[in-house]
């Protein structure tokens, strides 16, 4: 008969006097809105990201070395390639269709190569947003 | 007395092979029965197993139209539950006609042949919605459907709807949708509402679990024999244990993700959800196997899809028991069903032995990790431009970008998002992303080295506990929530093997307590043997709603158990 007893998770512990909490800075909220193309909203968002990153640095209580990374389960087989032709198409329509603006045979977005505004314009332009 | 007077409960049990219940009514019984009790009938034939009903379809004893009506009616008599997001009323009983057309010639496609099924709001339909219960995708139509629908489609089930779900199946309750919170169907039923007096339904409902719990609600409140699910982290078994239903996470590539609208690619499968293992294995039959249209599946195993053994033998069976799993928060209940059941295997002859995974501790935090990486990339396609929402901002692209995702996505999307690009930064790439991908190596070889030590499967809990009130779930955040309730499920997930949760019984509360199996890779129908063996020792009762339980029905039926009783 198996009797178990509490894991316990020592590590955890001992992780939470090593590791200092990250801040992320005004002008790293920044980058990342620019970079994700979503805004943190509000200041919650922001030590939401802070909580998420101190879960995350549990991962360095680890030793890994010499531990090659792994990608993908299916890593130890070759996967099945078809042969190089095509088989459906002609459903341009049908995608097109599935567009809020298009123009012909293009999709529509309003001019490129211009950066996103910065950050006071953007929450303006963003609604319910507060930061 | 027993915690849950057995009366209190009763209602037709699944059909459990070799042990079956007294009082559990046979077909003709099912359709036999009187007038007066023509409510319950339909729960009764509702309530039957996919092999039954598929015999009294085939035998002509019920039509696939009559079925797919009372399905729908069982939807709209449930549509306080939430659990559809679209119900294809039109299409299916068109399906079902046909399927009828079919049996009448006495030429069904399969068992699956007129059986209604519903789909989560993730994989992609042809010509129907599909929203992933998001603004973004509100009104997608797409032009083709998921592999794995079109596979049910072809074996003549009949789809019936699109089941709710946590935005971009980001969850583990099934609380963050934009079509609002999904209600586990035990919150009505007799047990719970017996067990917790002078509560309220409609304040103390409890949750599902997620994220695929629409997909669950429908299962265990009989609207559907057979719900399609997805699983990352746990969002397959976590809502089925919660619920009641047997849940499967196949092996990673044994089912297509071609049209299941992807969350983390390297760990996504399509779930099975059923009332019980036999029908979830009839299910895996008719899904499995190599796509053209998904180059990471692989042939299955075993081509032909044989029945599951009617005699298993669990005296060749070695059943590891890994002690990481008795985590800090694993409720005395659970912790005690798991015990149970692990005496249950060596009781009848299985060798019992407990196994160290020592790097599980560790799983939930790279699977965070990892999770928020393969979800920020794969967001990134939702930009307004050629499919699903689009914002009216239209000063930039980046601009209408920037607004299309703010409008589109919700909190837990967004942050998802930000996290991932976070941890994806040069500066971040190799702290925890590679490092990420490293643990997930040494829990990978964790489970390898356990297998080839001679254990056969894993058992576990499937989560801390039965599941919690809305209330009391929604006072912590999703990532809260989600780091506590993948605690077990998701590290098969980072080893792509499978896993099926079966429900044990009902708690203390009168809500399902499940465990969890996990097999070898590709191993899929021996694990499938082995749940189903250990279902029938388990004898879960199925759901019985409260306001179905009036005393005479009660009084009639606890005669004919006593009639059944004295009789064999």
């Amino acid at each position: 008969m198996i009797f178990l007893s509490c894991h316990p998770q020592r590590t955890l512990v001992i992780f939470f006097f090593l590791f200092q909490p990250t801040k992320i800075s005004l002008d790293l909220v920044d980058k990342l809105e620019r970079l994700a193309l979503v805004d943190f909203g509000s200041q919650e968002g922001v030590e939401c990201l802070e909580k998420a990153i101190r879960f995350a640095d549990q991962l360095h209580v680890v030793d890994t070395e010499g531990v090659e990374p792994m990608d993908s389960v299916l890593e130890d087989r070759a996967l099945y390639l078809r042969e190089d032709t095509v088989t459906e198409g002609n459903c341009a329509e049908e995608l097109l269709g599935l567009s809020k603006s298009t123009e012909e045979e293009y999709f529509v977005a309003p001019p490129g190569n211009i950066p996103l505004p910065k950050r006071e314009e953007r929450t303006a332009m963003l609604k319910h947003s507060e930061l | 007395m027993d915690v849950l007077d057995q009366s209190e409960i009763r209602i037709p049990r699944r059909h459990t092979g070799r042990r079956k219940p007294r009082w559990q009514p046979t077909v003709q019984e099912a359709l036999k029965c009187e007038k007066s009790e023509k409510r319950r009938t339909s729960a009764i034939m509702l309530g039957l197993s996919i092999k039954e009903v598929s015999a009294a379809l085939r035998e002509g004893k019920l039509s696939a139209t009559e079925l797919c009506r009372k399905c729908l009616q069982r939807i709209k008599k449930t549509r306080h539950l939430n659990a559809y997001i679209t119900v294809t009323e039109e299409l299916a009983m068109r399906q079902a006609q046909e399927a009828d057309d079919r049996l009448l010639r006495g030429k069904p496609l399969g068992p699956l042949d007129g059986i209604p099924f519903s789909v989560k709001d993730n994989f992609c339909t042809e010509n129907i919605e599909t929203t992933c219960a998001s603004r973004m995708l509100r009104g997608y139509c797409p032009p083709f459907n998921a592999t794995v629908v079109q596979k049910l489609l072809d074996q003549g089930a009949v789809l019936v709807g699109k089941t709710n779900l946590d935005e971009f199946a980001m969850g583990s309750g099934s609380t963050d949708g934009v079509f609002g919170p999904v209600r586990n169907p035990w919150s009505y039923a007799a047990p719970y509402r017996t067990l917790s007096h002078g509560t309220d339904p409609d304040s103390d409902w409890v949750i599902t679990g997620g994220s695929s719990g629409g997909s669950a609600a429908a299962v265990a409140s009989l609207s559907s024999f057979l719900a399609l699910g997805s699983d990352t982290g746990g969002s397959t078994r976590n809502p089925g244990s919660l619920c009641g239903v047997v849940a499967l996470k196949p092996s990673y590539s044994l089912l297509s993700r071609h049209g299941l609208i992807p969350l983390v690619n390297s760990m996504d499968v399509p779930g099975i959800m059923s009332r019980s293992v036999h029908d979830t294995a009839i299910a895996l039959s008719v899904l499995q196997g190599r796509d053209e249209k998904d180059s990471t599946t692989v042939q299955a195993p075993d081509s032909h899809p044989a029945a599951l053994p009617q005699e298993f033998d669990v005296r060749d069976l070695c059943v590891g028991v890994p002690k990481e799993y008795h985590a800090p928060g694993l409720s005395a209940e659970t912790l005690s069903q798991w015990t149970r059941v692990a005496a249950m295997f060596e009781r009848a002859g299985a060798r019992v032995c407990e196994v160290s995974l020592p790097h599980t501790q560790y799983s939930i935090v790279c699977y965070h990790v990892l999770c928020c990486c393969e979800v920020a990339s794969n967001m990134a396609r939702f930009d307004g431009l050629q499919y699903g929402h689009r914002s009216a901002v239209e000063s930039s692209t980046e601009a209408l970008y920037a607004t299309t995702r703010h409008e589109g996505f919700n909190n837990v999307v967004r942050r998802r998002v930000l996290s991932g690009n976070y941890f994806l930064l040069k500066q971040n790439y190799e702290r925890y992303f590679v490092k990420a991908q490293q643990i997930r190596r040494l829990i990978t070889e964790d489970f390898r080295r356990v297998f080839a030590s001679g254990v056969d499967v894993l058992l576990t809990p499937t989560t801390l506990s039965d599941a919690a009130t809305y209330s009391d779930f929604i006072q912590e955040d999703n990532r809260t929530r989600s780091a506590q309730d993948d605690i077990f499920t998701q590290p098969v997930n980072l080893a792509g093997l499978p896993a099926v949760t079966v429900p044990t019984s009902l708690s203390s509360r009168g809500l399902p307590l499940s465990l969890q199996l996990i097999g070898q890779r590709l191993q899929d129908r021996k694990l499938l043997a082995v749940a189903h063996w250990m279902e029938q020792q388990l004898d879960f009762p199925l759901i019985r709603f409260h306001d179905e339980d009036d005393v005479q029905d009660t009084k009639s039926e606890r005669n004919r158990d006593r009639e059944r009783t004295s009789g064999s």
